[in-house]
């Protein structure tokens, strides 16, 4: 029985979609078997970050419909063994998305996958919701500035309140601070909340610090998940926090501001 | 003036990061107790009025609950109404 894990934030715009790319690839480059879904109806966009956008024929509602097999519709990705994606719709609503229809399609990948991950749109309506409640654990993504970290609270009180192991009574969703776009040069001029500050006010366990870097977004242009560059300093964050997620004990990086050599600043190099 | 400007700017000043701090932290104190508190105030005041109603003979719509939110302290207030033909409505307040 595989895990079902969903990376949520509240708000829109801070590495969600990025990190379900990064972490799938990850599970996958260790040896598990990994599906990513999409459940951002009707704003598609796992499909560009994980580079198979010509690849869709069929997509997840479909599925729910019973419009195509779930055979049909997950695409394997061309680099990594292992590695599934299952796309959304770009032209129907979230309303497309039913509990019992993702119930459905959850449970049957479940079967045949080691890790599931549910990339959750933005905000906390019906696909953030159904995104979240069925996920065994929940990967809470958040940047160091306050919009994000009140928006992360929120949906930490979905989680505890809305979902189906809240409802059921069940062992509450396991959950995990991912902190990205952290820039440890603006902590330190004490610009920017650093991370002690973070998990003081959420209270849940650090998984990963993933630093700001020009690689997320060189990574995006090409279709790539970052975690395939394990030259950027955000690729290497994502495998720590991907082997920290397995229960590996890894040292966090990142977290304090790089000492650029001479030869380093002459040439700007970055990330 | 000179003088006073240079002591002026050599006065610490907290930074942006630490008010960001300290605003989340007060803000979401509040957002948190409000995400919790409304569920139970209709089953206390139905639980108040069962155990009162074992006393006294008091109609449903006598008893008021409210919770109201202060900076310092809370304050939850009971109003009851008792019945009594003889004297004046009797009205019972219970701070916590």
């Amino acid at each position: 029985m595989g895990k079902i894990i969903v990376m949520t934030s509240g708000k829109g715009g801070v590495g969600k979609t990025t990190s379900s790319a990064a972490f799938a690839t990850g599970f996958a480059l260790r040896g598990y078997k990994t599906v990513v879904i999409d459940f951002d109806v009707g704003l598609r966009n796992l499909d560009l970050v994980m580079g198979c956008e010509r690849r869709v024929v069929f997509d997840f509602i479909n599925i729910i419909n019973g419009e195509a097999r779930l055979n049909q519709a997950l695409i394997k990705d061309k680099r990594v063994d292992n590695l599934y994606i299952l796309p959304t719709s770009q032209t129907r609503d979230k309303d497309a998305l039913t509990k019992e229809g993702v119930e459905k399609v959850l449970e049957e990948l479940r079967q045949e996958f080691d890790y599931v991950i549910c990339d959750s749109p933005a905000g906390i309506e019906r696909g953030a919701l159904m995104a979240l409640y069925f996920a065994d654990e929940a990967i809470i993504v958040t940047n160091p500035e306050v919009s994000s970290v009140r928006d992360s609270d929120r949906i930490l009180g979905m989680l505890a309140a809305r979902s189906r192991r809240a409802e059921l009574n069940e062992e509450p969703v396991k959950e995990h601070l991912l902190l990205t776009r952290y820039d440890p040069a603006r902590v330190e001029r004490g610009e920017m909340l650093n991370v002690t500050d973070v998990l003081e006010i959420l209270a849940i366990p650090l998984l990963g610090v993933i630093p700001e870097s020009q690689a997320v977004l060189r990574a995006s242009n090409i279709g790539m998940p970052v975690t395939l560059d394990d030259k950027s300093t955000a690729g290497q964050a994502y495998r720590d926090a991907i082997a920290r997620f397995l229960g590996e004990q890894i040292e966090h990086r990142f977290v304090k501001p790089e000492r650029r050599g001479f030869f380093n600043r002459l040439l700007r190099r970055t990330a | 003036m000179r003088i006073f400007d240079f002591f002026r700017a050599a006065k610490p000043q907290a930074s942006s990061a630490a008010q960001a701090k300290e605003r989340l932290q007060i803000v979401m104190a509040h957002e948190r107790v409000s995400r919790t508190a409304p569920d139970f105030l209709p089953v206390l005041q139905k639980e108040l009025l069962a155990v009162i109603a074992k006393y006294v003979d008091l109609a449903t719509n006598k008893v008021e609950v409210k919770l109201d939110r202060g900076n310092e302290c809370s304050t939850l207030e009971v109003n009851i109404e008792l019945p009594s033909p003889k004297i004046e409505p009797m009205r019972a307040r219970i701070a916590v």
